[in-house]
């Protein structure tokens, strides 16, 4: 098989077989990540870049690492968030990186749908690192991908993410991708922190922590933007963490083997006290390593899709 | 000079007709109505199997002119007008510079005059520069020739200079149009809030932000005893508030907007920048109350909203994308489409809302066909099938969501002053 679309914008559009089939391929690619000679002819011949809006440490490594270790040429190029309103449009910018001869844009952008604008004015392939509060796909998958090494399936379990959901885009890709390979997401956080209507997505919201961790096979801590308290969205960290932080008592609820996620980075003490985050249920820092195999998968499975077309 | 009308189904509710006759225009003016009129000489449009309308009149548009001439300008503006059906348009003053002054509602009538195609009525600001912080000339504006005033696009934050601007304006029986957005809580939002900014993850604007303005102006028009018109409503607790109003008599009118009752948020989908209007597109049960208050009254009129932006303003992030849609080239078919056809509207109640409504709102002498006034016409027909084809419009921007649309009831003749400046659907 292969991927429909020449871009990976959201998991909201994938099917739950391409779900499979980039999962699949990143198991295999996970065996070559930990090999001692990390190097694959995969990408050879590719040209691969990074435009970020916005800064990242642990995803833009991520996949120049993914791109590196498959023997692609990386470049990266960042733009101030601050001169996307004046400075070069995003199309210009792309047209320009595309004419270079790029095979795959990897954009991350403050503003949902940046990727879907790209994407529809470039021959690269566009994958969306992050775009505003809409979606993380990459993130979503290393999420998965982590579920299902421990658990076999996400078929049936379920799944809680607590936080802010309002602002998360890691948050939704979790709801299309899991809901669609079978889980029961439920989710918690303040009020003022869940958009409206969530439900139509086929989640279960609660406003409780309490109500959505019981019987949790994994729960999803978010990470909470301190700036929100400025916009008057919860009154402070401290009454945050004492309402909707994952303590250990609190994660007694969720069943015994539950895992811990976080797509990081973590606030120590808010989200969850540092015991829960160094304990052998949190899966944080396996996430950090199976990010780079899904992206490894991810970034084959593009790159290749033309000569699967020239084939047919 | 003489046009005669023969043969087609003349709508004017304003004078209870409605039925097959004929109209005689002598000189730009309307001089008889009736049937089997004979001319021995002269221009003779057959209008057998079509309505014969008043010329229709939109009581809010953009012309971007002076200062957007590269959106849209005063020639091409009106150009898409005539193709619409409309013959007389009043342009809001978020021009640059800013109507709010003598002068620039003189430029606008007289570049109309020159290189317009239909009637052009300036509305000028409340505040000066749009600015919300002191009153325009208002005084000035309307002798200078200006309808109403608005400072339409941005709302009048103070609730003390909107109780000042609706007294003041009083005194020139001038008309207000209050654009209701309540800032804070709209907060930066580019739809509306519901399920579909969640689900794109899009900061979403509550119908609230409209309702609270909306209930706000009702309130001043009820204490300053001055009418207030509420521009382009689009929620269902909007048109609540204002029913209720309505009944305890306070003097408020308003409108809506031809997207407002054909299209939900839904339409945003996929990030599409066609889509993003403010008020932002709402959801369905909004829609049937649009609906619902265009049939029992509490909504006066339709008017277009029309809005160019240039491509290079929609083709960019969907925060970064102006805010609007063209309207002249759809707002009629739309409404035959969507109102008329399923029985919401009779085409009666529909030119109650296209002509004499807008025209009695602007205090302007249109929307009619009676005897003696001039001879600004339109002529449909209602059962014509098109699809919308943005390539087609006159208009300078091509910024319409309704691309691709099949749609009933195209435009055959536009008449401004008894001539015809579209015929057998050209402009001429």
């Amino acid at each position: 098989m292969a991927l429909k679309s020449k871009d990976l914008l959201g998991l909201k559009d994938l099917t739950a077989e391409e779900i499979h089939y980039i999962l699949n391929t990143a198991k295999t690619m996970k065996v070559i990540l930990l090999s001692k000679n990390k190097k694959t002819p995969h990408l050879q011949g590719k040209s691969i870049i990074t435009l970020f809006y916005e800064n990242s440490t642990r995803t833009r490594l991520s996949f120049e690492l993914a791109s590196k270790y498959m023997s692609a040429s990386a470049a990266n190029i960042s733009v101030a968030s601050s001169s996307v309103a004046k400075g070069e449009t995003l199309i210009d910018t792309g047209k320009t990186i595309d004419m270079m001869g790029a095979d795959v844009i990897i954009l991350r952008h403050s503003m949902s749908g940046a990727p879907h604008l790209l994407a529809r004015n470039v021959n690269a392939s566009v994958i969306n690192a992050g775009d505003g509060m809409n979606e993380h796909p990459t993130q979503a998958l290393l999420d998965m991908f982590t579920i299902i090494e421990k658990k076999g399936s996400l078929e049936g379990l379920k799944v809680a993410i607590i936080g802010d959901i309002y602002h998360s885009r890691v948050a939704r890709s979790n709801i299309w991708g899991m809901t669609k390979l079978g889980a029961e997401v439920s989710v918690a956080g303040p009020s003022t922190l869940i958009p409206p209507e969530l439900e139509r997505t086929g989640v279960k919201v609660f406003n409780t922590v309490q109500e959505a961790l019981i019987d949790a096979d994994v729960v999803m801590g978010l990470r909470i933007q301190l700036e929100r308290q400025k916009k008057g969205l919860f009154p402070s960290i401290r009454e945050y963490s004492r309402f909707f932080g994952l303590d250990e008592k609190r994660l007694k609820l969720a069943k015994e083997d539950a895992l811990i996620l976080h797509p990081g980075p973590v606030n120590r003490g808010v989200e969850l006290p540092s015991s829960v985050v160094d304990s052998d249920k949190s899966l944080i820092n396996e996430q950090v390593t199976n990010g780079v195999a899904v992206r490894m998968a991810l970034l084959y499975l593009l790159t290749r899709r033309d000569s699967d077309e020239s084939i047919n | 000079m003489r046009v005669l009308i023969k043969g087609g189904h003349v709508i004017d509710p304003k004078t209870n007709t409605n039925g097959i006759m004929d109209i005689l225009v002598e000189d730009g003016i309307i001089t008889e109505i009736g049937k089997d009129i004979e001319i021995p000489n002269g221009d003779i449009i057959y209008a057998e199997g079509k309505m014969v309308l008043p010329g229709l009149v939109d009581a809010h548009c953009h012309l971007r002119d002076p200062g957007f001439e590269y959106k849209e300008d005063i020639e091409t503006g009106t150009m898409s007008a005539a193709m619409g059906g409309f013959t007389s348009i009043a342009c809001m003053p978020n021009t640059d510079p800013v109507c709010d002054n003598e002068a620039i509602v003189k430029y606008i009538i007289n570049k109309a005059k020159q290189d317009g195609f239909v009637n052009v009525y300036p509305i000028g600001a409340i505040s000066k520069g749009q600015k919300g912080e002191e009153l325009s000339e208002i005084g000035e504006l309307k002798f200078a020739g200006a309808v109403a005033i608005s400072d339409d696009g941005k709302p009048l934050k103070s609730s003390s200079l909107m109780k000042k601007a609706l007294e003041y304006s009083s005194m020139f029986d001038i008309a207000v149009i209050s654009h209701c957005e309540e800032m804070d809580i709209a907060d930066g939002g580019v739809m509306n809030e519901g399920y579909w900014s969640t689900i794109m993850g899009l900061k979403g604007i509550p119908s609230a932000a409209e309702e609270i303005m909306v209930a706000r102006d009702i309130i001043l028009s009820e204490y300053t005893k001055v009418p207030v018109h509420i521009a382009h409503v689009s929620t269902e607790l909007s048109i609540d508030l204002i029913r209720h109003a309505k009944k305890r008599g306070v003097k408020v009118t308003c409108e809506t907007c031809p997207h407002y009752f054909v299209l939900t948020d839904e339409a945003c989908s996929g990030f599409n920048t066609l889509a993003k209007v403010n008020p932002p597109l709402r959801t369905k049960k909004d829609v049937e109350a649009v609906i619902e208050g265009l049939k029992d009254g509490t909504i006066d009129m339709i008017a277009t909203d029309h809005a160019p932006h240039h491509n290079d303003e929609k083709n960019v992030e969907f925060n970064l994308a102006a805010n609007g849609m063209v309207g002249f080239e759809t707002a009629l078919p739309l409404a035959i489409t969507y109102l008329v056809k399923p029985g919401h509207l009779t085409i009666s109640q529909l030119v109650e809302k296209m002509c004499v409504n807008p025209s009695k709102l602007l205090g302007i002498n249109k929307g009619t066909l009676e005897i003696g006034r001039s001879a600004d016409i339109t002529i449909i027909d209602i059962n014509e099938e098109f699809v919308v084809d943005i390539n087609n419009f006159k208009s300078k921007s091509k910024n319409s969501p309704f691309n691709g649309f099949k749609l009933n009831g195209s435009v055959y003749y536009t008449l401004v002053n008894g001539n015809a400046i579209v015929r057998e659907k050209i402009l001429l």
